[in-house]
């Protein structure tokens, strides 16, 4: 809090015309929440959350996201640093194409992905051809639904701390005789560590929550590409309300557990 | 061995082109107001900036030769860099600072921190070997940067504004200290200032340069005797005029002389210091032989003295005493004789 409103009388009054319409909103993001919670048969929630229906789409979640958080950083933080460090022609288009996948529903995600990777697609026909190796309908094809989705919050993340570090460390980095390779593993990639984990732990939430793009893309089957969120969807559409709930409070402590982490650094608004 | 450099860059609205030589073991002090486009001229030595011409050679290896397309990386350069932020890494202590050039060179780990610890040794940083760099205040950091610089041997040394960032009450015990780091340097020294006692400290050749064009060079005495531009004769506090000399007259302006202690002829300088002019209200009988009318433009505090700036057909500026300045009732736009005698004005070929 800066001083200024530290200042102010702490009972100011708050105009009607801003008090309503904020409560309204905090109810609707608010209510659906303590719904969960007294809904939830807290009980039996052990059984729920221990059966094997449950443990194999919860370990086939946590399997995936990190496969896809891998891959991510492993292609994302040099995407990113292309974008941030050279005079790539076209870069600016480059950066608009690579967030479409944030504002794209992911179902359509999912159905260019089946164009692109499908047994017939673009790509998908030469690598079935050439190496027998089909994604659709995989467990790989729930990593690479989840990466379309995912990365580019590791890629926004990771340039935007890029751009914010003083690029003459690189210089004297240059002229102590460092090549460019190991200026960026012993002087970038450190000064950009916070950014890329920021970025990663994103770039887990957001593939662990993935549903629209893994559905299409891959199915949902249990065991190869049924994950978390598509064994709530399917639990609530076969009458199942209890087990739907019992995976909905797991997803939700997942989400505050990942809020908690980067709290210091967006929730706090510093 | 030694550094030959001409380099030429063109900006939209800015164009450098100097020639710089500078021998072994020799430091010249680049100096100029800010934007004259001195860290331009190290960014081009250091290979961090490529110029649109010109031909860098550093002991018989050519590190830029435009015509032939020739462009050393930094990397490949034996060259050394300082800068007033000194940029020293910040997630690695000292001693893995002044390793790094060392261990990018493939020295292995051991060895480069054996030599590392004897750089610090010599800096007398040794106990500062295992402190990050925001544990470090400014004129430790500087030492760092310079061991870090040092450690892998360069030809060449760059310093931009190597004191800049340092407080007032440090900055002459830095500056010795790195008077003499710089005189055990057997390689060629450019130390990038706007600091005039920088330069004149740690330059054995001052080189100066405004607004992308080098205006004077020459050893410090010189430069402090014989300013060549107003921005020279003000750094070193001197009154600096252009005339005409005919015998033991100059005539500057359009209706003003000079009296000359020597004879002179064609195009000169003239330059006195604001201590040898004396202010009056009415014009003096004295045995000063140069007088002239002119009004304060301007007052200010100048160390124990004041200075005044007079505006008239000689401009000039004047330090006289607080006391002289209550007794005569100045203040802008008084009206004033200002007087110097002829003994004090240096006289030199333009």
């Amino acid at each position: 809090m800066s001083p200024a409103t530290a200042a102010r009388p702490a009972d100011a009054r708050v105009p009607v015309g801003l008090l309503v319409p904020s409560l309204v909103g905090l109810a609707l993001m608010l209510l659906p929440l303590a719904g969960l919670a007294a809904r939830a048969p807290w009980t039996r929630l052990p059984d729920i959350l221990g059966s094997e229906d449950v443990l194999t789409s919860l370990r086939l979640s946590l399997a995936t996201s990190t496969v896809t958080t891998v891959l991510c950083v492993a292609c994302g933080v040099p995407l990113a640093w292309l974008l941030a460090r050279t005079t790539l022609p076209g870069r600016a288009i480059l950066r608009g194409l690579i967030t479409v996948p944030l504002v794209l529903p992911p179902v359509i995600g999912g159905v260019a992905l089946l164009v692109a990777f499908g047994r017939t697609g673009l790509v998908g026909e030469w690598l079935y051809e050439t190496f027998g190796l089909s994604l659709p309908f995989t467990t790989a094809g729930v990593v690479v639904a989840q990466s379309f989705v995912a990365m580019p919050f590791l890629v926004v993340a990771v340039e935007g701390a890029l751009r914010t570090t003083d690029r003459r460390f690189e210089d004297v980095a240059a002229t102590l005789g460092a090549s460019g390779w190991t200026t960026f593993r012993r002087v970038t990639l450190p000064s950009v560590a916070p950014g890329v984990l920021a970025g990663a732990v994103l770039c887990w939430a957001r593939a662990l929550g993935e549903f629209g793009a893994t559905i299409t893309f891959a199915g949902s089957f249990p065991g190869t590409t049924q994950t978390l969120p598509l064994a709530a969807y399917g639990a609530i559409n076969r009458g199942d309300a209890e087990t739907a709930i019992g995976l909905s409070l797991v997803m939700v402590a997942v989400s505050i557990a990942i809020l908690v982490t980067l709290r210091k650094r967006w929730v706090s608004g510093r | 061995m030694s550094l030959r450099a001409r380099i030429v860059v063109r900006r939209e609205s800015f164009r450098l082109g100097v020639t710089l030589g500078v021998d072994a073991g020799q430091v010249v002090a680049l100096l100029g107001p800010n934007g004259a486009g001195k860290s331009t001229v190290l960014a081009a030595l250091a290979g961090l900036l490529r110029p649109d011409e010109g031909r860098i050679v550093l002991d018989d290896v050519v590190l830029v030769d435009t015509e032939r397309g020739v462009h050393l990386p930094p990397q490949r350069r034996q060259v050394g860099m300082v800068v007033q932020d000194y940029l020293l890494f910040p997630h690695m202590s000292a001693l893995e600072n002044v390793a790094f050039g060392l261990r990018a060179r493939g020295t292995p780990r051991e060895a480069a921190h054996v030599e590392a610890m004897a750089w610090l040794d010599r800096m007398g940083a040794d106990a500062l070997s295992r402190r990050r760099p925001r544990e470090l205040s400014g004129g430790q950091a500087q030492r760092i940067a310079l061991a870090r610089a040092l450690v892998v041997r360069p030809r060449l040394l760059l310093l931009d504004e190597p004191l800049a960032a340092l407080d007032a009450g440090t900055r002459p015990v830095v500056r010795a200290d790195l008077r003499r780091h710089l005189k055990a340097f057997d390689g060629c020294t450019v130390v990038v200032t706007h600091d005039p006692l920088e330069a004149l400290v740690l330059g054995d050749r001052i080189v100066v340069l405004e607004h992308g064009t080098i205006v004077q060079e020459g050893p410090p005495g010189e430069l402090a005797r014989h300013p060549r531009t107003d921005y020279v004769a003000r750094l070193v506090g001197l009154n600096l005029l252009r005339g005409e000399a005919h015998g033991q007259v100059a005539t500057v302006g359009a209706d003003a002389a000079v009296a000359l202690a020597h004879e002179a002829a064609g195009p000169v300088h003239v330059a006195f210091p604001p201590s040898a002019v004396t202010l009056s209200l009415h014009r003096p009988h004295g045995s000063a032989r140069n007088t002239w009318p002119g009004r304060v433009a301007d007052v200010e505090q100048h160390g124990d003295l004041v200075r005044i700036t007079v505006d008239g057909p000689v401009p000039l500026l004047a330090d006289v005493t607080p006391l002289a300045v209550a007794e005569l009732a100045l203040a802008p736009g008084s009206e004033v004789w200002s007087a110097v005698k002829a003994t004090e004005v240096a006289v030199y070929p333009a």
